[in-house]
Order: C-alpha cells, then sequence, then structure tokens
C-alpha cells in the first residue's frame, strides 16, 4: 500500500537579481543620511586619522563632518570663488584645497583662516594633493601646469607642462615622496618623478580623464574618463590591463574598498558600482538620485558618501552587528534548544531493543483535503490569503492538479460573489506571468463556461471579468509586437551570418547508383 | 538461406499471474494461480515460486482446490483438460479430458466428484452461448481419463467466472448475465430469474458484473456496472422477492467475496481500494487504499486469516485481515502497450521498461522477478477510467548507466501537450536512481527520440532529443552557475533544426564522434563537438524511420530503415554502400560485435534477419518468428558466453535477443547446445554424489553426530583439489593419447585437462550420452579414483 504523493509544487527558477555574499555586504548599509549643500559637490575627502572626519568641498565651502554628525563640524568659507578639491594631509591635521581664482590654500583643520596661500597658476586649480613626505602640495590647473610647492616657505619648486589641456585629476604616491600621477582632459594620464625634469610614464585613456587612483601596492592605476574605467599596470610601464565599460555616462569618481578587494566607480548616470578586483565583474550596483560627482568610503567601508549635482550629499552608514545582535535578541523568546531534543539525542546501548516508530508524513491542508477528494475545498485552502499572496506557485500547483484530475470544473463552480471576484482576482493578478499562464488560461475559460449565465447580476464581478478581458487583449497586443520584433531579429541574424557550404557530395553520388532525384536546395544552418 | 534448426523461439518469463484469481491453501502457505500455460505456487511469506505445474498446453482458465482433498488442486485450460495436481510436490495425479475449451469451473463440497464447467457449445448455433455444464468425473485409476457424463445445467452464462457462484454450500447456484440473475436450486431442480430494468433514473448501468453467494445465509450480493451492490433476500420466491442497494463504489464494481464465516463482505474495483463491509451492519465500512492497480479479484483463504486481491497490473497483494499488506507477488507489467524501447540496465542487467503508469520497471529476465519500480511522474495515480494521465513513453539509459533520462507527457483533448524531460543520476548510496534535473516543456511537440552519447570514458554526457516541432536539442550537464546551488543539472547547449523538417530518430557513433538525425527522407551528420553540419545522406523515396551505426569493425556504416529499404551508407566515401529491399520496422545493434538484427514485417508475420553490415548475406534468418508486428527488440549481453561453433547459431554466443509481440509478449531465441546445458547443470548435482562418496556421506549422516564444520571445510576442499603429480600424470596420459590421436586435438585435450573435476564430470556425461552406469561400474571408478585421476582422460577417449 503506498502513501499519498503530495501536490507537486512546481520550483520556478528565480527572477531578478541572485543573492551572493557581496550583495549581501553592500546591502547591509542603512538608510541615507542626506544633507543639503550650497552647491554640487565636486569633492570628497577622508581624513586618513580617526575618527575619520571627511571634507566635502561644495561651492565656495568645505565642510568636515563627523563621522556621525549631520552638521558640519568644522567649515572653511574664505573662498573667494568656487572651492576645489579638499584634501587633507596623512596626519589630518592640514587641508589643501584649490579655487576658481587659482590661488591654493593650505587651512590648519583646528584653525579658521588660510595659513598659506600659494599663487602661480593663471587659471582654476582642480588638484591639489600633499605628497608622502608631508612637507610639499602637488597642484594642478586649468593652464595646463602642475606644480610642485614647499609648504614651509610657501614657494613654487617645478612647474610641470607637458598636458595640452586641463589637469583636472591626480594621486601622489603613498610610498615614495617624489612621484605623483596627473589626469588631464587631454586624454593621457602622466606619471612624473620630481627628481627628473620631465614625466616618467604616459598612458594615453583615449577620454578626458576624470579621476585617478592608485592600488594600496601602487602596482596598480586605475583611471576614469568618458564611459571607461581602465586600469594600468605601473609594474609593466604603463600597460593597459582591464577596460570596464559598465556605465552609460561619464564616469566621475573613484574609489577603493578598505581591504584593497572591490573597486568603486561613480558616473553621471546616477549609479555607484562595484567591482571585483580580480575579475573586474560587477557584483553590485547602487542608484542614486541625481548624477553623482563624488564618492567617497570610509575606512572599512563604515560608510558610502556620495555627493551629486543638485547639491544633495548622501551619507549611507554601516548597519552595526550589535544592533542586530540586539534585534535577534529580542525575537528570542522561545523555549530553549533542550526542550526540542529532550531524549531524542539519546544514543541506544548494546543490548537496548530498537522499537522503530514510523515516520508520520506530514501533509499540507490543501493535500489532506485532496485525498478525500474534497476539491472545492482544496481550492479554497489554496487561495487563503497567504498563499494566494505569498506563494502564488502553490494556487496554480493546485490548480492544476485540479485539471489532471479532472475536476477542475467542479472546484469552481457553486461559488457566491465574494468567492468568485477572490478567484477572478487571482487569476487576474497572474495570467500574464508566463510561468503560470497556460494553467490559468484553462481556469478562467472554465469560470467564463460556468458564470456565463450569471454575468450582469454583479457589478463587482462584472468590473473584474472588463479588467480581465482588457488585460488578456492588452497581452495580445505585447505578444504581437514581441513576435515582429522577433522576425526583424531574425532577420538581421540571417544576413549577418555568413553562409556556410555543406559538403553534399555524398548525394550526388549515392543518388547516382539509383538515378534519384538529387535534392537541389542547399542546407543551411539554422542555429537559435 | 541458413539452416535454422536448433534455434528455438521461446517465450521468456514475464506472464500474467492475474488472468484468474488465485487460490490460497488451506494452511495458508501457498497461493496457486493460473499464469500462461502453467500453474505457479508462491510462498504467502516469501513472495517466491516454489513450483511450476506445466503440463496444459492451452491457457490455464481456473484453479481450485479439491474439495475432498485439500492438498489436491484442480486446473483448467482451454486445451479441453482437467488436470489433477498435488501442489506440494508439483506433481501431475490426473488428467480428465473433456474435449470443449473450458472457460470457467467451479466444484462444491456438496456436490462430490462432479465438476462444473463453462464451455461453449458446438451443438449451439450461435457461437458466442456459453453452457454451465456438470462433469461427472469417471473413477478409475488411470491418469488420462475421458469424461463421458455431460449434463447441461444453465445455458447462456457468462464466462466470467465471476458470474457464477455456490450459495450455502452448494444448495443452488447464482449466475448472473447483463440484465439477469438466475438461482438454481439443485434439490428443487428449479430456476428463478430476477431482471433489472435496462437504465434506472439517474443514468446508472444496472448490468451484472460479479456475483457472491453468503456461505451460511440465503443471501446473494451482486456487483453492477454502475459501482452499486446489491444484496438480495428472498430469491425463492417469484414475486417476494427483496434487495438492499450499497453504494461506495464510483465505477463498476469487479469483484464481490464474502468471508468464510460470512460475516464480511469485500468489495473492490477500478479504484484499487479494498472495502470491508459488515454484514448486517453495511454503514460501517473498512477501507484499505491505494493497493495499485485496478482490483481484478479478490479472494480470501479458506480460515479467513489472509486476503488477496488481484491487480490489473499483473500483481497480487496478500493482505493480514484487512489491515496490512503482507506480500506482493508482482509480475512484469506489460499494460496495453510499452511505449518506451527494452532497454538494458548495465548494471542489474534487467530489462528496463515503462510498467505501471508513470513508472519505469526493471525486470531481471535470469531470475524472472521484478527488482523494483522507479516511480518517474511522482504523482498521485486517480484511479478512474478515461482520465488522462502522466505517461512514460521515452526513457534512455547512458553506457556507463549512470545517468537515466524519462520522458513523461499527457494529452488533453482541448489544452495542449504537457511534457517533462527528467534526468536521474545513479546513486551509489541507495542504489537507485535519484532525479537531478526536471525541464518542463523541453519540446513544442511530442519527442520522437532520444539517445545518449555512447562513449563510456567521455567526460561530459550528451543527450540529443529530437521532437515534431522541428527541432532538436543537445543537453549537457553544466556546473553549477553560482556556488551555493547543490551540484550540476542538465542545461540545453544546442538546438539545430533542419528546413523545417520533422526529425525522426537520432543515433550516435560509436565513438561518440558522429551525430546522425534522420529529418525524414534526408540523414544529417553532424559532429557533436563543434556542431558543425558534416554532410547529408538521402536516398528517396520514403522516410527514414530507424538509424543504427555499425560497431567496431564496421563502425564505418551507417544503416537506416525506409519503410520500403533497407539502407547502409559507407561513411568514408559518403555513399550508399548497399541497399535492400524490405519492410524492416526494426533495427537493433548488438553492443558487443558487429552484428545487426533486422525485425521485417511482411504479410501478416515478422521475419529476422540477422546479419553484419560488411557482409551481403545475412549470418541467420529465421521466417515468420512471430505474427503481427515487432517493434520493440534488444540484445542482452550474456553473463557467460556459449561456445557454440555452428555458423548460425555463433551471433547468439555474447548477447541474448529478446523481442516484443505485438500480444506483448516477450520472446527470446534459445539454441540447442543452450538447452542442452541447462539439462547438464540439473544432472551434475546427482553426478556428484555418484562419484564423490564424501557428498553422500556427508548427507545422510544425521546433522548432530557431524564432526564440527571447520573440521568438514578442509577435507571438502581437498576433495574437490586435484593434486599436482595427478595433473602432471593425466597430461603425460594425454600425450600419450595424442600420439595415437590426430595433431588437431592438442589444444583441446589440454583445455579440457586443465579444467575442474565437476565440469569433466559432467562433461563426460554428456558426451559418453549413456548416463546409466551401474552400480558396480561406479564402485569400480570410486576405488580407480582413489589411486590416480587418469580415468577422466580414459573416459574421454573411450
Amino acid at each position: 500500500m503506498a502513501s499519498f504523493k503530495p501536490t507537486k509544487i512546481q520550483v520556478y527558477p528565480k527572477l531578478g537579481e541572485k543573492v551572493t555574499q557581496d550583495t549581501l555586504y553592500w546591502k547591509n548599509y542603512k538608510a541615507p543620511v542626506q544633507i543639503k549643500e550650497f552647491g554640487a559637490v565636486t569633492s570628497i575627502d577622508f581624513s586618513p586619522v580617526t575618527p575619520h572626519n571627511f571634507a566635502v568641498t561644495a561651492f565656495t565651502r568645505i565642510h568636515i563632518y563627523g563621522p556621525f554628525s549631520q552638521e558640519p563640524v568644522k567649515s572653511f568659507t574664505r573662498f573667494k570663488d568656487t572651492a576645489y578639491c579638499g584634501r587633507f594631509r596623512s596626519d589630518g591635521q592640514l587641508l589643501v584645497a584649490g579655487c576658481e581664482d587659482s590661488v591654493v590654500r593650505l587651512f590648519d583643520v583646528s584653525g579658521k583662516v588660510a595659513l598659506r596661500l600659494f599663487k602661480g597658476h593663471t587659471k582654476a586649480v582642480h588638484l591639489t594633493d600633499f605628497t608622502s613626505d608631508r612637507y610639499q602640495i602637488l597642484t594642478g590647473s586649468d593652464d595646463y601646469t602642475c606644480r610642485l610647492w614647499d609648504i614651509p616657505n610657501a614657494t613654487e619648486l617645478t612647474t610641470y607642462t607637458e598636458h595640452a589641456d586641463y589637469i583636472r585629476c591626480g594621486v601622489t604616491s603613498k610610498l615614495n615622496r617624489d612621484l605623483f600621477i596627473t589626469g588631464s582632459y587631454d586624454h593621457t594620464v602622466k606619471l612624473f618623478d620630481a627628481r627628473v625634469e620631465k614625466s616618467v610614464i604616459t598612458m594615453d585613456h583615449g577620454q578626458p580623464v576624470e579621476s585617478v587612483l592608485l592600488y594600496p601596492s601602487e602596482g596598480l592605476l586605475v583611471s576614469a574618463g568618458g564611459r571607461h574605467v581602465k586600469v594600468w599596470d605601473l609594474l609593466k610601464g604603463g600597460q593597459p590591463l582591464v577596460s570596464l565599460k559598465n556605465h552609460h555616462k561619464t564616469v566621475t569618481s573613484l574609489a577603493l574598498s578598505s581591504n584593497g578587494q572591490r573597486l568603486l566607480s561613480a558616473s553621471l548616470d546616477r549609479h555607484v558600482k562595484v567591482y571585483n578586483t580580480t575579475n573586474y565583474k560587477v557584483v553590485h550596483n547602487f542608484d542614486y538620485a541625481a548624477s553623482i560627482l563624488s564618492l567617497g568610503l570610509a575606512p572599512d567601508d563604515a560608510s558610502i558618501v556620495v555627493g551629486m549635482t543638485n547639491s544633495i550629499l548622501s551619507i549611507k552608514h554601516r548597519k552595526n552587528q550589535e544592533d542586530s545582535k540586539e534585534i535577534a535578541g529580542q525575537q528570542r523568546r522561545r523555549p530553549s534548544y533542550r526542550v526540542f531534543v529532550k531524549g531524542k539525542n539519546y544514543v541506544p546501548k548494546q543490548d537496548d531493543y530498537l522499537v522503530s516508530k514510523p515516520v508520520k508524513e506530514h501533509l499540507a491542508k490543501y493535500d489532506k483535503q485532496l485525498r478525500r477528494f474534497n476539491v472545492s475545498k482544496a481550492l479554497d485552502t489554496a487561495l487563503g490569503t497567504y498563499i494566494r499572496f505569498r506563494k502564488p506557485e502553490i494556487t496554480v500547483a493546485v490548480i492544476k492538479e485540479l485539471d489532471r484530475r479532472g475536476t477542475l470544473m467542479n472546484a469552481l463552480a457553486g461559488r457566491d460573489e465574494r468567492g468568485l471576484s477572490q478567484l477572478l482576482n487571482f487569476i487576474i493578478g497572474n495570467l500574464v506571468d508566463a510561468r503560470f499562464t497556460p494553467v490559468l488560461v484553462t481556469a478562467a475559460e472554465m469560470i467564463l463556461d460556468i458564470y456565463q449565465s450569471v454575468i450582469g447580476q454583479s457589478p463587482v464581478v462584472d468590473r473584474q471579468l472588463l479588467r480581465l478581458q482588457d488585460l488578456v487583449k492588452r497581452e495580445i497586443e505585447f505578444q504581437k509586437d514581441l513576435l515582429e520584433v522577433l522576425g526583424m531579429l531574425d532577420t538581421m541574424f540571417a544576413s549577418s551570418l555568413p553562409r556556410k557550404e555543406v559538403p553534399c557530395s555524398g548525394i550526388g553520388r549515392s543518388n547516382g547508383l539509383t538515378q534519384g532525384e538529387p535534392s537541389t536546395s542547399k542546407p543551411q544552418l539554422q542555429v537559435t | 538461406m541458413v539452416e535454422h534448426g536448433d534455434i528455438r523461439v521461446v517465450h521468456c518469463g514475464g506472464s500474467k499471474i492475474n488472468f484468474r484469481d488465485p487460490v490460497i491453501t488451506h494452511d495458508s502457505r501457498f497461493l496457486l494461480c493460473a499464469s500462461g500455460e502453467a500453474v505457479k505456487v508462491f510462498s504467502t511469506s516469501t513472495e517466491e515460486c516454489i513450483h511450476e505445474l506445466r503440463g496444459h498446453t492451452g491457457l490455464v482458465t481456473g484453479v481450485l482446490l479439491r474439495p475432498s482433498n485439500h492438498l489436491q488442486v484442480y486446473s483448467s485450460s482451454l486445451d479441453g483438460t482437467l488436470r489433477l495436481w498435488d501442489f506440494t510436490d508439483g506433481i501431475l495425479i490426473k488428467t480428465c479430458v473433456i474435449g470443449y475449451p473450458i472457460y470457467s469451473f467451479y466444484a462444491s463440497a456438496k456436490h462430490e466428484n462432479v465438476i462444473f464447467i463453462v464451455a461453449s457449445m458446438p451443438s449451439d448455433k450461435r457461437a458466442e452461448r456459453f453452457q454451465l455444464v456438470a462433469v461427472h468425473l469417471p473413477q478409475s485409476g488411470d491418469q488420462m481419463v475421458e469424461a463421458q457424463e455431460l449434463s447441461a445445467v444453465l445455458s447462456g452464462v457468462n464466462p466470467n467466472p465471476a458470474a457464477i457462484a455456490f450459495g450455502r454450500g452448494g444448495e443452488f447456484i447464482a449466475s448472473v448475465n447483463d440484465l439477469q440473475l438466475e438461482v438454481y436450486f439443485f434439490k428443487k431442480q428449479k430456476s428463478f430469474r430476477f431482471f433489472l430494468k435496462e437504465d434506472n433514473k439517474k443514468g446508472g448501468w444496472n448490468t451484472f458484473t460479479c456475483v457472491a453467494c453468503h456461505p451460511k445465509d440465503d443471501c446473494i450480493a451482486t456487483g453492477h456496472e454502475d459501482g452499486k451492490i446489491r444484496l438480495w433476500r428472498n430469491f425463492n420466491h417469484k414475486k417476494e422477492y427483496t434487495y438492499s442497494t450499497l453504494h461506495w463504489h464510483h465505477s463498476a464494481v469487479s469483484s464481490l467475496c464474502f468471508t468464510p464465516e460470512g460475516t464480511n463482505l469485500l468489495s473492490g474495483g477500478v479504484e484499487s481500494v479494498l472495502i470491508q463491509w459488515r454484514y448486517n451492519q453495511e454503514s460501517e465500512q473498512d477501507f484499505l487504499p491505494r493497493l495499485g492497480g485496478a482490483i481484478t479479484h479478490i479472494t480470501v483463504s479458506p480460515d479467513g486469516s489472509l486476503f488477496c486481491t488481484s491487480h490489473s497490473d499483473n500483481k497480487i497483494t496478500i493482505i493480514q485481515s484487512c489491515v496490512k499488506v503482507s506480500a506482493v507477488i508482482q509480475g512484469l507489467v506489460k499494460g496495453d502497450s510499452i511505449r518506451t524501447d527494452l532497454m538494458m540496465d548495465p548494471r542489474s542487467k534487467a530489462l528496463v521498461l515503462n510498467g505501471k503508469p508513470g513508472h519505469l520497471q526493471f525486470y531481471s529476465l535470469q531470475r524472472d522477478k521484478l527488482l523494483y519500480n522507479l516511480d518517474i511522474v511522482q504523482q498521485e495515480y486517480i484511479h478512474e477510467s478515461g482520465l488522462q494521465q502522466f505517461e512514460v513513453v521515452k526513457a534512455a539509459l547512458d553506457a556507463s548507466d549512470s545517468w537515466l533520462a524519462t520522458v513523461e507527457e499527457r494529452h488533453q483533448k482541448a489544452a495542449e501537450l504537457e511534457l517533462n524531460l527528467k534526468l536521474w543520476a545513479f546513486d551509489e548510496q541507495t542504489q537507485s536512481f535519484v532525479l537531478n534535473t526536471t525541464i518542463s516543456a523541453p519540446h513544442d511537440a511530442q519527442i520522437t527520440a532520444m539517445c545518449f552519447c555512447q562513449p563510456a570514458d567521455s567526460q561530459t554526457t550528451l543527450l540529443v532529443s529530437t521532437s515534431k516541432d522541428g527541432h532538436f536539442k543537445a543537453w549537457q550537464l553544466a556546473a553549477p552557475a553560482h556556488t551555493e546551488d547543490e551540484g550540476p543539472s542538465w542545461l540545453c547547449d544546442f538546438v539545430s533544426a533542419y528546413h523545417g523538417l520533422v526529425p525522426e530518430c537520432c543515433s550516435f557513433s560509436a565513438d561518440g564522434s558522429l551525430l546522425a538525425v534522420a529529418f525524414q527522407e534526408v540523414v544529417t551528420v553532424w559532429s557533436p563537438s563543434t556542431w558543425e553540419l558534416l554532410t547529408t545522406l538521402s536516398q528517396p523515396p520514403g522516410a527514414v524511420s530507424d538509424l543504427c551505426f555499425g560497431r567496431l569493425s564496421c563502425s564505418k556504416y551507417l544503416l537506416g530503415t525506409t519503410a520500403s529499404n533497407l539502407l547502409c551508407w559507407n561513411l568514408l566515401t559518403c555513399s550508399l554502400e548497399w541497399t535492400t529491399s524490405m519492410d524492416v520496422r526494426r533495427l537493433v545493434a548488438d553492443p558487443l560485435s558487429e552484428n545487426m538484427a533486422a525485425f521485417c514485417y511482411q504479410s501478416g508475420s515478422t521475419d529476422l534477419f540477422v546479419f553484419k553490415p560488411s557482409e551481403p548475406r545475412p549470418l541467420f534468418s529465421h521466417k515468420a518468428v512471430c505474427s503481427g508486428k515487432v517493434t520493440q527488440a534488444v540484445f542482452a549481453p550474456r553473463e557467460e558466453m556459449l561456445e557454440s561453433c555452428e555458423e548460425s547459431s555463433q551471433w547468439l554466443n555474447r548477447s541474448q535477443l529478446y523481442f516484443l509481440t505485438q500480444q506483448m509478449d516477450l520472446m527470446t531465441f534459445t539454441t540447442k547446445a543452450e538447452e542442452d546445458r541447462l539439462l547438464a547443470s540439473s544432472k551434475q548435482t546427482s553426478l556428484l554424489l555418484l562419484f564423490f562418496p564424501f557428498f553422500s556421506q556427508l548427507l545422510q549422516t544425521p546433522a548432530h553426530v557431524l564432526p564440527s564444520t571447520s573440521y568438514l571445510c578442509s577435507m571438502f576442499v581437498q576433495s574437490l583439489l586435484i593434486s599436482v603429480s595427478d595433473a602432471r600424470e593425466e597430461k603425460a596420459h594425454a600425450e600419450e593419447e595424442m600420439e595415437s590421436e590426430k595433431e588437431e586435438e592438442d589444444s583441446e585435450e589440454e583445455m579440457e585437462s586443465s579444467r575442474s573435476k565437476p565440469e569433466l564430470a559432467a562433461a563426460a556425461a554428456t558426451e559418453s550420452d549413456t548416463p546409466a552406469l551401474t552400480k558396480a561400474q561406479a564402485r569400480e571408478l570410486r576405488r580407480v579414483r582413489k589411486l590416480d585421476h587418469s580415468w577422466l582422460a580414459g573416459l574421454l577417449d573411450s
């Protein structure tokens, strides 16, 4: 005697993106804190020392925010024009910033007034940075030059005029005090050595370079410009490694996650993409409301700060592990583990006689009703609120099972207005789902057959039937359009695929033996 | 034409055991049932077949315990004889020739030496008229007697054995036919007839299907086509009879049975539920659901402790007092149609074909026993006639037997076709197939053929399916895309079509480097590694219905069949090698040799040709193997090779050919040498006893006076061994002989002398053909054996 076999619930492939470790990691952020700045946020820089304050450059101001404050802890407002590129020194004490008026200002983080003014550029300075020995400043300007300055006596040390267009980005080496890299709108990225008079390596990016980034090992360089993000191997003399084209607008900013495993790029297309740095595949994607100009990542990925063109600064903080633990602690009010395993972990001794207990199989409620051939009740159970909304595949599986048993008509018949409208609601909601369509179309046809005599008696049902009609009409239109597109694609493929000659000499010869009619048409490979 | 005198076509196992109701013996230890031309005796506890009572030359139509001796059993057959058997020893006691085919028969303790048979009387004008005839068995000691005294009791009865029953230990007999119940009282010699109306108001059918009589009470239970059971009482009056109705079954009641004390009534039908009604308290019922196929017969053991139900899927279930299934005797399920190809499971050497609905059965041909059923559909089977359910239509096993592919389909009238392709992986731990991948709707239309890539050593397994939607698809085992998934699953690797033609069949070459797909008249040859179309072959007219690559030395040939021709292409030259005009319905290749078997349909019967693709003459041909078409056949590798030297039977040396006839009978070919060997093996044990006194001593001595087993073991082994000196002596002897004989027998002699002793003895016995050694001779031999063993060689040459 076989036991009852429960209804088979079809397992459908999950639609949408797959849940990976990365998705879990990058989704583990709180809702963003949004702060309105005075203008487009062009630069964000985190202080290298704790508590990792960050400087936000927007319009004529630089605000310094603490890790959790929503108000700026400090602001520098003594700029005559738009400020650019506020950067911390490696000890977190000094801050340098360029300006539209070509003057570079150096601030003490605790002070208010500029300590030094570096004058010499003739146009706006978009790039400022400290060298790793902490005594020099690198600047790059729209006057096509980049210069090195001495901090103590505010004098210009060297000027490089190799670029042929605006210099908009650059970075200094953290390991060597003489090396720095600049990116320019003349599509090149140049590596300079302060000990010689000219650039050491020149790399052609192909688009105006918006941002450059050095790996912590400084063997690899990342440059962003246009829609491309390119990775260069510096140890091989600037050989291109990878070119990524995942954004559909200009990439404006780059960042590395703290452990160097992930690379983040922000773009005007309002997305921040996260790449795996081993295979350079996109592993995650953030959406923002406006075009992104600047991106900052706190050490240990504690927060993601994004500045946008609509002068909004968005700060996402990482969820603390303690928080999640607290929530879990509140939920745990169940009996302890010991209660459940009581007696079950008893290991039988050698002489014990084991009485095998039949495993009681658990059947779902609709299966129990199906076993008793209570078809209407089984359908009612499957149409229960929870199953209907959360697990429509169960409802569809039960309908399919009833159809297989030939009793779907009986189960659908004899429903009142409420039951019928519930059923119709479900069908309207799921009919166009390609996974459920074949089953539900049968059910819908049966409903129309059964209840055609009562159409017009209930306004609710009538309205739903009209909705169903509209839905089917629209779906048919969609399918027609899709078929048209498929036809277009077929012609395109057919014209682009090279025609392949199939050796069919054998046909002629074999037919020659029997004087048969040779097939004239050439075989054509059709691959879909 | 090659002579085939020593090759015979024989039935091979898998006979029906649910044809007539089985009988349980008085001690409840044995179960007897009619099975083809024999009666099988099963043990009720171990489910094993103990005896086969053979002797009838026609289909056995009934088995009945002899009322006067419960260790004897009667059987009736369409060959017109009744036979009496002793079922504990399996001996035929008596044969009674009636002269008419017997459709069913009855006996009762009240009527001693009288058997009631149902036979169609030739005196009747209408051939379909059956009569119940009382036969007085002649009292004589002869083995073969002829019954002379026949007297008709009732005429116009139903030949179905369930339609007639004895009541109250033989006082009356009740017979139902169509809409009429007839009760005949033996004492009064009077019969009463009761009629039911043609149609009920509710549209039910009143036709009688079966009848049962209460053993103690005046009550007759009848089953009807509409699922009702009527209990008739007061039927010895013409007018004042009454009946009450029980209704649970939704379709026809196929069997009814009272328990021996009459306390319960058992009924069963298509629903496969055994119902136990309490007599006089009919509102109370016990159910035993989901017994398998539809119930066809119910019987109760004479002491009432065991029930036994026969099912339409060739199964007998033994139930202990309506609560527990204690044993299941399962035969080969043949159903109405075998839709999958016959296949051999290389691991278990079992025949694989679709069995009961939604299952694939593994049937051991050696043991003639069903090994197990694999549930393919995994859905609750609804026992209702006219309901379209999922059926297994195609199955394929890969060469290394690690993968099984099955296709199930369900055709509904209005709705579209539902198709599922399932792939099963063999699990070493549970020793069975485990579902790996389910592909719903793999094609838009029916799948016409499916095959695995052959080579066993290749890393990737490939499955190709062809469908009526004009495409063929290749499926490949792919590693999971994400690490969280459990294991590899099957994905579609390649889809292709050819001019919108419908592919009918496909075949892989033996090394897996070529794939041939037949698109109606055109055969396309593909390379599975690059999916390139290599060449096309065609030979109009007629669509190619079967394709087969040659094996081993003939691997350059590709064979195809059309409705009128058998074609053979040479793939090296891409030209037609030869063609012959015959209507080949099935072409099978022997996996172990170059041989091919072609079953051709010709004027109502099927001929068999066995040939090598490279040779123009067939190795073997057999006209009219069976009537009707043969569409399924398979070569099964043998356990041990035959050493037949005759040219015509050499093709049977490595494998055996099995095929299914149109009547769904499983047939095979045997050679004379094989039959001889079977006989010899049965003689072997007796010869052992004769030649080795040790065995007879061992068997004759009571167990409690024997020494310990460990002591006996070494003696036993010693007695079997040939000592080194003996062997050398033997060889010397052989060499002596050789000098006198011809030189060419040298190798044969050596082979013989190196064989083990018992086999030699057997060989000696078969060769000399005079097994009747006198006792004196035996004693002499035994004495000689103690001295040396060269007597064997001497015996061989004598």
